[in-house]
């Protein structure tokens, strides 16, 4: 078979993360690993093409990682006693002399994703680390999606990683006890890795993807976890709505003016399937709920079909485990989709959101319905001066002028 | 195993925080003191202690060839080193555990940071 640079491309990312992850098992070094890895892409990059693309290119890499790593580690004398170490444990585990290029590679992902994602890295630092070791992304890759320059993310890839060996972050699933905790740290990292994503459309590397393939891969690891699955259905759902999103001039168009006949369709039936087999644990959690909203919407045909009782109610019981602004708004704005713009300003004027720009634009929404022109020209000002350079800022700057949203 | 250095900062001088009543004191020596306990049973306890007022605080400072000796702190910052701990753990997470318990009972901030592991000679 020939190979040409797109398909080694895909593969190795394919099996980046995993054999990165057994590579550590083995030699307890992100660095070493990470090195190891790489140069086995470059050794596939020349055999491959010759030899034609192994069977088992998961087992392949990481043999020729695991051998990669145990050379360096005899150049150098401190490794000595390491490679002792993993000889006797590779003997007591594997009988095999070939233990990888046949047997599928073991999966160690999930102690990776902890480690990665534990609480003592800032989030940010979480993110880069997941998308450089988990998803395979180069650190050029990484560096673009973050607009910043390789050299500069090649250094805080090397922080992140002297902070996780010289503080000693242990690279082990948490247990049972820190486990909810653990998790929910997991979730936000891959949640903000979505949100990023869809902050940078244009950014080479397509960090929603990158969040989505986590999502899965997570559920694949954790599959009788609810909250996991909820959060893949609410990328899901909200991916499905990735084409109407922004229009052809690259302006936000709103939920209420998207055509929902491009909406992805299978995305959609995915997440919402994911969302009846999360009603179904009766354990419900912040990232099930918003997908469970989610997926309202994605009921209706039409914006004025869709069913605001049921997102209201949706919205109360996420404040009980989720009380924060966006919630609290978000929740008085489905009232007032239910009860009427004066019940729905009410409830808004209750939040003392100030600060907040979407408080405002939902204020400036429910005066327009009320005919209350010159109020909402206002309130829209005030908002698009609060809200951050972008499309929505654009968007809510138009609106203050009086200009009418494309239908 | 590792040694972490767990410090505990308290709040400039003249920034106090309410006075504390003489119940509530109790309350927090004797949770810490359980705490100490702990940490010695479970093998984790190496050293620590209380420091006094940053007021209370000398700087000997390299000068040329000599040695300049002045009133303290060695900082002028808002924040000052209250007291600190040095413990063993396997890793992080175990550090982390003792300074979850050792911040709710003092309901302050706990800095973790990793001892450089020295050879021996």
């Amino acid at each position: 078979m020939t190979l040409d640079a797109g398909a080694a491309g895909r593969i190795f990312r394919e099996e980046s993360g995993r054999v990165v992850a057994a590579l550590i098992s083995m030699f307890g070094d992100i660095d070493l690993a990470e090195d190891a890895v790489q140069e086995a892409f470059a050794i596939a990059l020349q055999k491959w093409p010759v030899t034609g693309v192994p069977p088992n290119p998961g087992g392949w890499i990481t043999a020729t990682a695991r051998n990669g790593a145990i050379d360096r580690l005899r150049r150098d004398a401190r490794g000595a006693e390491l490679v002792r170490e993993v000889a006797a444990q590779a003997n007591s585990a594997r009988p095999s002399s070939e233990p990888f290029e046949k047997e599928p590679v073991p999966d160690d992902r999930l102690r990776l994703i902890f480690t990665c994602c534990h609480p003592a890295l800032a989030a940010r630092a979480q993110v880069e680390l997941t998308l450089r070791l988990v998803c395979g992304l180069s650190t050029a890759e990484v560096a673009q999606a973050f607009l910043t320059s390789e050299p500069t993310m090649a250094k805080r890839l090397v922080r992140t990683k002297h902070k996780i060996k010289t503080a000693k972050i242990p690279y082990r699933v948490p247990e049972e006890s820190e486990l909810p905790d653990r998790l929910r740290t997991v979730l936000t990292t891959i949640y903000l890795t979505y949100t990023t994503g869809q902050a940078k459309p244009d950014a080479e590397a397509d960090l929603c993807a990158e969040a989505i393939w986590l999502g899965r891969t997570l559920r694949l690891l954790m599959p009788d976890d609810a909250e996991v699955a909820g959060l893949l259905a609410l990328m899901l759902l909200t991916e499905s709505r990735r084409p109407t999103r922004t229009d052809a001039q690259g302006e936000l168009v709103l939920l209420r003016h998207q055509d929902r006949e491009r909406w992805d369709r299978s995305l959609v039936d995915e997440g919402q399937a994911l969302v009846r087999w999360c009603l179904r644990r009766s354990q419900p959690g912040t990232y099930q709920l918003q997908a469970a909203i989610a997926a309202v919407h994605a009921d209706a045909e039409t914006f004025q079909d869709t069913d605001w009782k049921q997102i209201f109610a949706l919205y109360d019981q996420l404040m009980v485990v989720a009380p924060t602004p966006v919630v609290a708004l978000n929740r008085a704005v489905a009232l007032g989709e239910v009860h009427g713009a004066e019940a729905g300003l009410r409830e808004i004027d209750m939040l003392a959101l100030s600060d907040y720009y979407p408080f405002h634009a939902a204020k400036a929404e429910f005066l327009q319905r009320q005919g209350r022109t010159e109020e909402a020209a206002r309130a829209f000002m005030v908002a698009s001066s609060l809200a951050p350079n972008g499309p929505e800022k654009l968007f809510l700057q138009q609106r203050a002028e009086g200009r009418q949203v494309s239908p | 195993m590792t040694q972490y250095m767990l410090s505990a900062h308290t709040s400039g001088a003249g920034e106090r925080r309410p006075q504390m009543t003489e119940a509530e004191i109790s309350e927090v020596v004797t949770a810490v003191r359980r705490i100490e306990a702990e940490m010695r049973s479970a093998g984790a306890w190496v050293f620590g202690g209380r420091l006094h007022d940053p007021s209370t605080a000398t700087v000997v400072r390299p000068s040329g060839d000599d040695v300049l000796t002045t009133d303290g702190p060695f900082a002028e910052t808002k924040d000052h080193l209250g007291g600190f701990y040095i413990v063993n753990a396997d890793d992080l997470d175990g550090a982390l555990r003792w300074a979850s318990q050792v911040a709710t009972a003092v309901q302050a901030a706990i800095e973790v940071r990793p001892l450089v592991d020295e050879m021996p000679a």
